[in-house]
């Protein structure tokens, strides 16, 4: 190794080719008192990157509820957000973006946003037992989209399954939007015993710091920086910006890490993901409020030749920073050698708050903890916004210039078929939903994922969720109806929503317009989040969603949410599951078609509002469907999102292999009332002999309701009209997708 | 009580599962048998599970029989006793020699494609080994599978000398259990998906009874397999004390 990168000249052309301002600079030489060296130019260009230091979000994030019930750990304490699930366990949960590698190599850049995240999950002491992703591509029907897709699903399911934690909910959007810049967002959840979980902290003069896994290389140096500005043609030049992952390793270190957290010799533990050794050594110092002496030359490496400030910043995945108590590190080592894993002491803890590194006793960079992170001097910006116009223009829509359809039929099976709403199944089969013995959708699905947390009466509920065309229509409305569908789906499962975790995913903040957009999902969220009492855990943003051509993607905060389900014997189904059940209608249908996939692509008018929402309205739709679950009233519940009623009755007909006959309501449009994406609404199936009962409990509720029709037979009949059979439709609903990506 | 030993090695992932399920839904002793060590524990048989053992970056179970654990196995199976491989196990057991034939790529459901993960239909072969002991004559068990390497494959002889010596246990079916070319989801040879050895005591199979024993998730085929599996263990146990 040659320490050679101090003699490259700094100023603030070097700070700006890292991605640093001219004021950004000139703070740096305040805070040091003096020009920073190259190493240290680098060391602030990653901490200071919009990827870890949140510098133009933190303000509005921090708007957000952050506080309620079972809150084990505040957003942003620790690696992800801890919320306390009875019987004496913790659930640890977050969701996080891995979109610019994805672009560039989809298959490892998925593969590693899944690594990324079941380590943050697993650092705290938390066993993983259930991952989601959300996703989001360009149009189907091209190679590129094709080549991202197919690279996207291998690599989460090749990472995943090897690591063994069922992949058992998710989503998959397609918009033109997104042909450049697709979206790969990646979430994890995990089970801890309250009070067994270990923080991201250092302390204690003389403690080891001991690096743990996979050595380090000069995979993904700069790659926070590279997450931080648009995809441009010359991206694919940044291709070693993108990592490498290793599901087999990340399955030692997890096992390692439990089974050392589990000796009591561990003071802190933190994974390394963006910006590397720089980034969690600064974070657990700052944490803990202490300092450290790292050698650099200790840190086992892949390639030779490197640079301290590629070491610092490699972002080589599968390793673990641990800080030991002194004198235990034998216990910690038997089991490290046990899994056969490489580690190494590379530094010790120190007092004060100096972070020096060194290589080969010279000192190539000293730099205080607390000034490289995020709520200690990382910069705070306040940026500016501008409603855009189109956002009026949109809200001029109007429904009466849309001519009625003549054919239905037809309709219900281009939306059956629609990418958007046709069964994910080739994607998800490519994943190992199964392992683990808890998914416990696999058999009897519900709107949101059922995991068993076994030996307890409990089982999650979990669900990713967001519908980008609402938020970019109005970014207020959609941010608000994104947590409201997601509470709705956990809710329609019979569990209680308890908590989010949000990846923020947005274009270029620089752009006021965008910044509007952000702004205002952000106090829909907020809104939402408040009204349903599920405060905000933690999460990631990522900006920057966007191509130097195609302009910004879709605003699309997708919201992981936690729900609980205290008796796992009461989960309810989405399917319906006998003849002559009774089809009710909770919530209201509106003459509405606004922003409907029916409208958006089968008309192709692609400038409308969101569709119906109101908050309160939506709250005592929940609140009446969680009575009646609760009461054991209904046989099934299935909410209705895209796609609208038809859809929402379609998939519980085809999951329980069940025709239906209904009418609809001549009050509104047959087109709204079919295919109109309408919020707050719910499909519930009632055995006969409880309608009084059903019925009374909704008169006294403050909810809408109506009567739709009968579960009958195995056709589809929609005011006498037969629109299929059960089975060739769910052929047609299951075999869509893999027809076009397979070709 | 019957005492299960669980062989893990690095990347095994179905092993907290499967001794979950033989302690919890088939009331058991079961326990972990580290690749490092050579102890069988006095266990009265033997499951290699499912996972990607060693990354399977090689092969496919290539690097896990070379265990000291996976020759003690070997020895014990030698010697009479009950071995079971699952998935990784299947193919760990048939990289060891233990079990004849290979695991290769799936060559369906689309090409390029190789992993899948979904419930299949399975036929018990016959009603006389530890693991289709008592399961309904015709009857379609449905049974998850999860892999990329199941298709199984083995020359002409080897494969005529199965089916003559009743070696075939399991074979993918359709709902109804008739065995057709649509119903086979990897592209294994005559739809196998289980096999045992020469002697029967010995077995592997690509499909996951263990994903399929616990009530509240909604499917307990496997129970037919598992349950199986016990009573002959029992019974062979209880034999050895009559005859000791």
């Amino acid at each position: 190794m040659e320490a050679i990168a101090k003699e490259i000249k700094v100023n603030v052309e070097t700070a700006r080719q890292l991605g640093l301002s001219e004021d950004e600079f000139q703070k740096i030489v305040t805070i040091l008192g003096r020009t920073p060296n190259y190493t240290e130019l680098s060391i602030y260009s990653v901490m200071w990157s919009e990827h870890c230091s949140y510098k133009n979000s933190i303000y509005w994030i921090k708007t957000l509820p952050r506080e309620g019930k079972g809150l084990l750990a505040k957003a942003g304490e620790e690696n992800a957000g801890l919320i306390d699930i009875g019987n004496g366990y913790a659930c640890a949960f977050k969701i996080e973006s891995h979109n610019h590698p994805s672009a560039l190599e989809p298959y490892q850049g998925a593969a590693t946003g899944v690594g990324g995240i079941n380590r943050d999950i697993f650092t705290m002491g938390a066993r993983p037992i259930a991952q989601l992703n959300s996703l989001r591509f360009g149009n189907i029907n091209t190679d590129k989209t094709k080549w991202l897709m197919k690279g996207v699903v291998r690599g989460i399911g090749h990472y995943g399954n090897a690591f063994g934690v069922p992949t058992v909910g998710g989503e998959v959007f397609f918009d033109e939007c997104y042909n450049v810049n697709p979206l790969v967002n990646a979430m994890s959840v995990g089970i801890v015993k309250v009070g067994e979980t270990i923080s991201a902290t250092s302390y204690g003069e003389g403690n080891p710091v001991i690096i743990i896994g996979s050595s380090t290389g000069k995979d993904g140096i700069h790659g926070a920086t590279f997450a931080s500005a648009d995809i441009t043609e010359d991206s694919a030049e940044s291709l070693p910006s993108v990592q490498v992952g290793d599901p087999f390793q990340e399955k030692l270190l997890l096992e390692a890490s439990l089974e050392i957290i589990k000796t009591g010799a561990v003071v802190g533990m933190q994974d390394m993901g963006a910006a590397g050794i720089i980034c969690s050594t600064s974070e657990m110092s700052a944490k803990g409020q202490s300092g450290m002496n790292i050698w650099l030359d200790k840190v086992p490496l892949r390639q030779q030749n490197m640079q301290p400030f590629e070491i610092l910043l490699s972002e080589s995945q599968e390793r673990m920073l641990v800080i030991v108590k002194k004198g235990r590190e034998k216990e910690v080592e038997a089991i490290l050698e046990k899994w056969d894993l490489h580690y190494a002491v590379i530094g010790e803890v120190t007092n004060g708050d100096r972070l020096k590194y060194y290589v080969h006793g010279e000192l190539v960079a000293d730099v205080p903890a607390e000034t490289l992170v995020l709520g200690g001097g990382a910069p705070v910006y306040h940026r500016e916004f501008k409603e855009p116009q189109y956002y009026r223009e949109f809200q001029k829509f109007d429904i009466d210039t849309i001519k009625e359809p003549s054919n239905y039929k037809e309709i219900a099976d281009y939306l059956l078929t629609h990418p958007n709403i046709a069964s994910k199944r080739w994607v998800y089969e490519q994943y190992d939903s199964m392992v683990g013995t808890v998914n416990m959708s696999s058999n009897k699905p519900s709107d949101a994922a059922i995991v068993n947390i076994k030996k307890s009466d409990s089982a999650l509920a979990l669900k990713v969720d967001c519908n980008s065309r609402y938020v970019y229509a109005d970014p207020h409305k959609g941010g608000a109806i994104a947590v409201s569908e997601a509470a709705r789906n956990i809710v329609c499962s019979g569990g209680e929503p308890m908590a989010i975790t949000n990846c923020l995913n947005f274009g270029n903040p620089y752009n006021p317009e965008v910044y509007w957009q952000f702004v205002e999902a952000i106090k829909g969220i907020g809104e939402a989040c408040t009204e349903f009492n599920t405060p905000v855990t933690g999460g990631n943003v990522s900006f920057y969603n966007q191509s130097s051509y195609e302009g910004p993607v879709f605003p699309t905060p997708v919201i992981g949410m936690l729900g609980i389900i205290k008796n796992k014997n009461k989960v309810m189904t989405l399917d319906f599951k006998n003849e002559g059940d009774l089809i009710y209608l909770i919530g209201e249908c509106y003459n509405d078609i606004s922003s409907s996939e029916y409208l958006y692509s089968w008309h192709n008018v692609k400038e409308a509002p969101a569709p119906h929402f109101d908050l309160s309205e939506e709250y005592e739709v929940q609140f009446a469907v969680k009575e009646v679950i609760e009461k054991n009233l209904v046989e099934s519940a299935h909410d209705c999102s895209d796609g609208g009623l038809f859809i929402t009755l379609a998939e519980s007909a085809m999951a329980g292999k069940l025709g239906f006959d209904i009418d609809t309501d001549t009050s509104i449009r047959k087109d709204a009332f079919l295919f109109g994406e309408g919020q707050s609404r719910v499909v519930v199936t009632v055995k006969p002999e409880n309608e009084d009962a059903f019925t009374d409990m909704l008169l006294n509720s403050n909810a809408e309701f109506s009567f739709l029709g009968v579960v009958d037979g195995n056709e589809m009949i929609i005011d006498g009209e037969v629109y299929g059979k059960v089975e060739d439709m769910k052929g047609q609903y299951d075999n869509a997708i893999g027809k076009i990506v397979e070709g | 009580m019957l005492k299960f030993g669980v062989v893990v090695v690095p990347g095994s992932n179905c092993d907290h599962d499967t001794i979950y399920v033989l302690k919890h839904i088939y009331k058991q002793d079961a326990v972990p048998l580290w690749h490092k060590t050579s102890d069988l524990q006095g266990c009265d048989a033997i499951i290699v599970p499912g996972g990607f053992s060693y990354g399977d970056y090689l092969r496919a179970g290539a690097l896990a029989r070379y265990s000291p654990m996976m020759n003690a196995v070997a020895e014990f199976a030698k010697n009479g006793g009950i071995v079971v491989g699952i998935c990784n196990g299947f193919q760990i057991l048939c990289e060891a020699g233990l079990l004849p034939g290979a695991l290769l790529l799936n060559t369906q459901p689309h090409s390029g494609i190789n992993y899948s993960c979904k419930n299949i239909h399975l036929i018990a072969e016959n009603d006389n080994t530890a693991l289709t002991t008592g399961i309904p004559k015709g009857k379609a068990l449905t049974i998850p599978i999860a892999h990329g390497e199941g298709r199984y494959f083995a020359d002409a002889e080897t494969l005529e000398k199965l089916n003559k010596n009743g070696q075939i246990i399991f074979r993918y079916c359709d709902e109804k259990g008739k065995i057709t070319p649509d119903s086979n989801p990897n592209g294994s040879l005559e739809n196998i998906a289980g096999i045992c050895n020469e002697t029967k005591n010995v077995f592997g199979m690509m499909p996951h009874p263990e994903r399929a024993s616990d009530e509240h998730l909604g499917n307990t085929d496997g129970k037919y397999i598992l349950s199986a599996l016990v009573k002959t263990v029992q019974a062979r146990k209880a034999e050895r004390l009559v005859v000791s």
